[in-house]
């Protein structure tokens, strides 16, 4: 493993874990909200030794500025970045030295599980270095581009970073360190010289990692006696205390009882605790500028401290810090309850990991099949599988996701919608309110710029798959003798459910894929209905580029006829657009359902599978005079790929 | 135990009068003198098979050794427990069902007919009817069974292409069971069947077809026509599972029924059954009982039987389960006279939910007296008389509700679970409305 400590050589270049030339170019961490107090929750804290946890009220003013190193660790998933941070902690007595720290700050069961980190995490690690009492704050970012703002929140907190490469990926054959070398200096202009090379694993000159920190990450340049100017980088809600916000103060001291103001709310609290994390809170008198700690100051909702505001002190007015953007949901998906009689659990559920996770949109959604749900929005799909996961495995809640949608817009041409909705402009994030073609103008779909890294026998392969999803070539680069680096221009639609799969696949999992936000464009779209025998299914309402229709329904319809079960009668499964039938797939009618053989030592079990099916089939829903079971419509929801 | 004794030797020989006099010309009218509850079907498992077949999720085990005289003297022991439990007077019908019966000695199966003559009436005429494996039923065998009091035969054929018969792992080519067919209807005319299986992997209509004409050349005057259905944990499964077999196509299975149905038709044969025909009237008594839901008692291990006790007051029927493995069903057999493993008292309405589902199975349906022999106060039209989706299924010709009674049609018949998922709710729904104060089962 090598690290580079460096400054300012990351800045201004969109951050960008991928380069790093690994095998396995997974997609890094996401980040849905952590619960430091969430009681399903596994918490880190429990696992620290006493010996290294503060029992008393630190005295932060010890620190001073030129003392304070804030940095972050960069690294592709996989390449050791939590087993690097791990050592790190043990090496400044922030925690014991066990065998048992692995992956110390990834504190929810899907990080660990996945290996990822899904929320920042903060930790003050005290470090004595020729005489001097060093305070260095290791930033931990999620690095998935679905967190691509919350990481540069997160980073603008920092004013240095460590890259970390592993140079031996063991399920890459044809890795080594020397290619790793020429790439670091053709993709980042970092001599090899300056590279430090480590076993995090083994703890082998990791030492020197912090002395580089010290040396050369610089300190921060701010000023105590300015009025205070803190960031806010991140938060999480705990049930008893509220908002605890994660700051990094640019200016001044904040303490007890200070009223302080956010700037892109402009309400005033009063400070209730401020502390830095070691991991864990630990209150502390004062926060100093340079310093990174968290924040209680009555604040009940998330949305309160949102990531990138600034706080400062009341009647003392600062220039925002630059950079704050609202969360901008990317993609969208229908929550529902398995079963209707868990709906208020599942809204507690949703509401309480969204009291951690204000990136999450929740607005109320029903439809005939699945009952009362959601329609909720993530930045993007990992985002929200974590935040499944994150239902699943810490509220035990068991829900349906519709397949996610990306949000259209539609231009409006009727006078009397435009009045209707109040702008000629709107966003459709549920299909079925669609507007007809009729009244609209036109149609704009997202669009993000997607990278693609790869070895360049994929190539050929990946461009094909690229333009089969509507993508335009905007670049292509060899980085390196092997390997190329792609940058497609995609429809969102087009990537969402599985596009990242399909890559992997076809590229024996070598390419990675990363994509940016990048706006809008015009779109012939077209809404699509699913018909049983001539009724319209309400959930499988589709909205579809025009060029796809056809291969989006036929594949709908097939889907359909797998998963529906036979009748007395025929049933046609048609996917059309408006009156036109572009599809058609036909369940036949039950020939024969008879059991062949009903005996005296039959008649039990033949009894207690046709009472079970006589439940099942009440249970069912009515579309005309067709019988659909319940999970008929999620298997082709869930399985349903645009391609 | 008792070896078999003058009488036992008495009923065998009347019986083999009796069979060649005696025509069951409907099975379900046979008047009798005995009470419903004095009168029962008497069904015997031999667990013990030869060799596994590859299709079979029966209860069955290929023993290195089996202990006959053990297993003899518990089969007569249970049969003799369970008729002096049930107080039944009358036994009807047996049949020596498994496993294989026919590797058993004749020997046993008259030592356990000698003992239900002797612990309850057999009539001369009643059916007893031995499943035979064409490997384990040479001719001479056959007799032995004749002489022992077996007087009808059902023959396990199941094919007759060889590459079927191997696939299915059966031990006997079709010569052998073409054989076997010719000399037990020498041994016991007009009162042999025999098995054909349909829907096999890879099988076509044609050919399959062209086997059952084939059949109708040698066959005597009952046929049983039996779907494969892959069953969980046979080879057969593992097999489709494993994609070495091509899935049974439900289509092609459900042309070759309706076809073999029309050409068994076309020979003069009655489907009386789902799976079974017959012509001269030769249906099967014991099996009819089961459809028509009379009682049964289940003798030997896994074997299932439905009886009312005696001497408890209760008027409820049980439905019971014999202990499945032969070993445990023997030392519980010595220990308390009978293996019952499992007793589930049946509720009324459960018990028309069976007269329904077992009852619809056969040609002539639930007739309005048979019904009324179960439900007095409910008639068929008070159940089903109103209900729309069941006006719905009589529209589309699936079913009939007429003078007769309730009963499918020829379309019908095929997909009757279908049918019964909307008439069992309805059953249901009727019986609460129309019993608030009756507690199911009292």
């Amino acid at each position: 493993m090598w690290t580079l400590a460096g400054r300012g050589w990351w800045r201004g270049r969109a951050l960008a874990p991928w380069v790093t030339g690994a095998a396995n170019m997974a997609l890094p961490g996401p980040r849905p909200a952590p619960t430091r107090r969430a009681p399903a929750e596994f918490r880190a804290s429990d696992r620290l030794s006493s010996s290294a946890s503060l029992k008393e009220k630190l005295d932060m003013s010890i620190f001073p500025v030129e003392n304070i190193r804030n940095f972050s660790i960069i690294a592709h998933v996989d390449h050791g970045k939590s087993t690097l941070a791990d050592r790190l902690l043990e090496l400044t007595g922030t925690i014991d030295k066990t065998k048992n720290n692995k992956q110390v700050l990834d504190k929810l069961q899907v990080e660990r599980e996945r290996g990822i980190t899904v929320k920042a995490q903060t930790a003050s690690l005290f470090y004595n270095c020729e005489r001097k009492q060093y305070l260095l704050n290791l930033i931990d970012t999620p690095g998935h581009v679905d967190f691509s703002y919350e990481v540069s929140r997160s980073l603008s907190a920092c004013q240095g970073v460590l890259l970390v490469v592993d140079a031996n990926e063991i399920d890459l054959k044809n890795a080594d360190p020397e290619r790793v070398e020429k790439q670091i200096e053709k993709v980042f202009d970092i001599p090899s010289s300056e590279c430090i090379k480590i076993s995090a694993k083994l703890g082998t000159n990791v030492e020197s990692v912090l002395q580089a920190v010290i040396e050369r990450i610089p300190p921060p340049k701010v000023h105590r006696k300015n009025p205070l100017r803190a960031l806010v980088f991140d938060s999480i809600f705990d049930q008893y205390r509220g908002v605890i916000a994660n700051v990094a103060l640019f200016d001044g001291v904040v303490s007890k009882g200070d009223k302080i103001i956010s700037a892109y709310t402009q309400k005033t609290y009063e400070v209730n605790e401020v502390g830095i994390l070691n991991p864990n809170e630990h209150s502390t008198h004062k926060l100093y500028a340079g310093q990174v700690g968290y924040l209680i100051a009555g604040m009940k909702d998330v949305t309160e401290a949102q990531i990138g505001d600034t706080l400062y002190l009341h009647k003392q007015p600062v220039e925002p810090l630059p950079g704050f953007k609202s969360a901008k949901p990317m993609v969208f998906a229908g929550m529902y309850p398995v079963d209707q009689s868990e709906y208020n659990n599942l809204k507690s559920a949703i509401e309480k990991l969204t009291l951690n996770d204000s990136s999450v949109t929740v607005h109320r959604d029903s439809c005939l099949a699945l009952g009362a749900g959601w329609r909720l929005g993530f930045l993007g799909l990992l985002h929200m599988e974590v935040f499944n996961q994150r239902l699943e495995q810490e509220y035990n809640a068991s829900v349906i996701l519709t397949t996610p949608t990306v949000p259209y817009k539609a231009v409006l041409s009727s006078a009397k919608l435009i009045k209707e909705y109040g702008d000629k402009e709107i966003t459709i994030i549920n299909p079925a309110q669609f507007p007809d073609k009729s009244k609209v103008s036109e149609y704009l779909e997202p669009v993000v710029l997607g990278t693609i890294i790869t070895p360049d026998e994929f190539t050929g392969k990946i461009m094909m798959l690229c333009q089969a999803r509507r993508a335009i070539q905007k670049n292509m680069i060899f980085i390196d003798q092997n390997r190329v680096m792609l940058k497609y221009l995609f429809p969102l639609n087009e990537i969402v459910v599985d596009f990242y799969d399909s890559l992997k696949s076809l590229s024996s999992g070598y390419a990675s894929f990363d994509y940016e936000d990048a706006g809008y464009q015009t779109a012939e779209l077209v809404k699509m209905d699913i018909l049983l025998n001539g009724n319209i299914v309400e959930e499988l309402v589709t909205i579809v580029h025009k060029d796809k229709a056809h291969f989006v329904g036929k594949a709908i319809c097939e889907r359909l006829k797998d998963s529906l079960p036979r009748q007395l009668f025929e049933i046609a499964i048609q996917a059309a657009i408006g009156s036109k039938i572009i599809a058609r797939e036909t369940v036949k009618a039950y020939r024969k359902n008879v059991l062949a053989k009903c005996y005296g030592g039959d008649i039990t079990r033949k009894m207690k599978l046709l009472k079970r099916q006589a439940e099942g089939k009440k249970k069912l829903r009515k579309i005309g005079n067709v019988e659909v079971p319940k999970d008929a419509f999620i298997k082709v929801l869930k399985t349903q790929s645009d391609k | 135990m008792a070896v078999p004794g003058a009488r036992a030797r008495g009923w065998a020989a009347a019986a083999k009068t009796a069979q060649r006099r005696r025509r069951v010309e409907d099975a379900g009218a046979s008047p009798s003198p005995e009470m419903a509850s004095r009168r029962a079907a008497l069904y015997v498992h031999w667990p013990y098979c030869e060799k596994r077949c590859s299709y079979c999720n029966f209860n069955k085990y290929i023993p290195r050794g089996v202990q006959e005289a053990a297993m003899r003297n518990c089969l007569v022991t249970e049969a003799q427990t369970l008729l002096q439990l049930s107080g039944v007077r009358r036994v009807e019908s047996v049949f020596f069902g498994g496993g294989t019966p026919s590797l058993a000695s004749p020997h046993t199966v008259s030592a356990v007919l000698e003992a239900v003559a002797r612990t309850a009436h057999l009539p001369a005429d009643s059916e007893v009817t031995l499943e035979a494996n064409p490997t384990s039923a040479s001719g001479s065998r056959l007799a032995a069974f004749g002489a022992a009091g077996v007087n009808r035969l059902s023959i396990g054929l199941q094919s007759l292409d060889d590459s079927e018969l191997q696939l299915l792992g059966r031990t006997h080519s079709a010569d052998d069971a073409l054989r076997t067919l010719a000399e037990a209807r020498h041994l016991f005319p007009g009162r042999v069947s025999v098995d054909l299986m349909l829907g096999l992997p890879a099988q076509r209509v044609g050919p399959w077809i062209r086997q059952l004409q084939e059949l109708l050349h040698h066959c005597d005057d009952h046929l049983s026509l039996y779907q494969l259905s892959l069953e969980r944990g046979t080879a057969l499964f593992a097999q489709v599972q494993q994609g070495a077999l091509p899935a049974p196509d439900p289509e092609l299975a459900a042309e070759m029924y309706q076809k073999g149905r029309a050409v068994l038709r076309e020979a003069g044969f009655r489907q009386y059954e789902v799976s079974n025909f017959a012509r001269n009237g030769a249906l099967s008594t014991h099996n009819w009982t089961y459809w028509q839901c009379g009682q049964y008692l289940g003798v030997g291990p896994g074997a299932h039987g439905r009886f009312m006790l005696q001497g408890t007051g209760s008027h409820t029927r049980e439905a019971r389960i014999q202990t499945l493995e032969p070993d445990n069903w023997m030392k519980e057999v010595m220990l308390s006279g009978h293996g019952t493993r499992k007793r589930v008292p049946l509720g009324k309405l459960e018990l028309l939910e069976e007269v329904l589902a077992m009852g619809l199975r056969t040609d002539v349906g639930i007739t309005h007296q048979h019904w009324q022999q179960f439900e007095p106060q409910l008639t068929l039209n008070d159940v089903f008389g109103a209900s729309e989706e069941v006006k719905l299924l009589l529209e589309q010709g699936l079913l009939l509700l007429d003078d007769r009674g309730l009963r499918c049609s020829w379309e019908g018949l095929a997909v009757l679970d279908s049918l019964l998922l909307t008439l069992l709710p309805r059953l249901q729904e009727a019986w609460q409305q129309g019993t608030p104060s009756l507690v199911p089962g009292g």
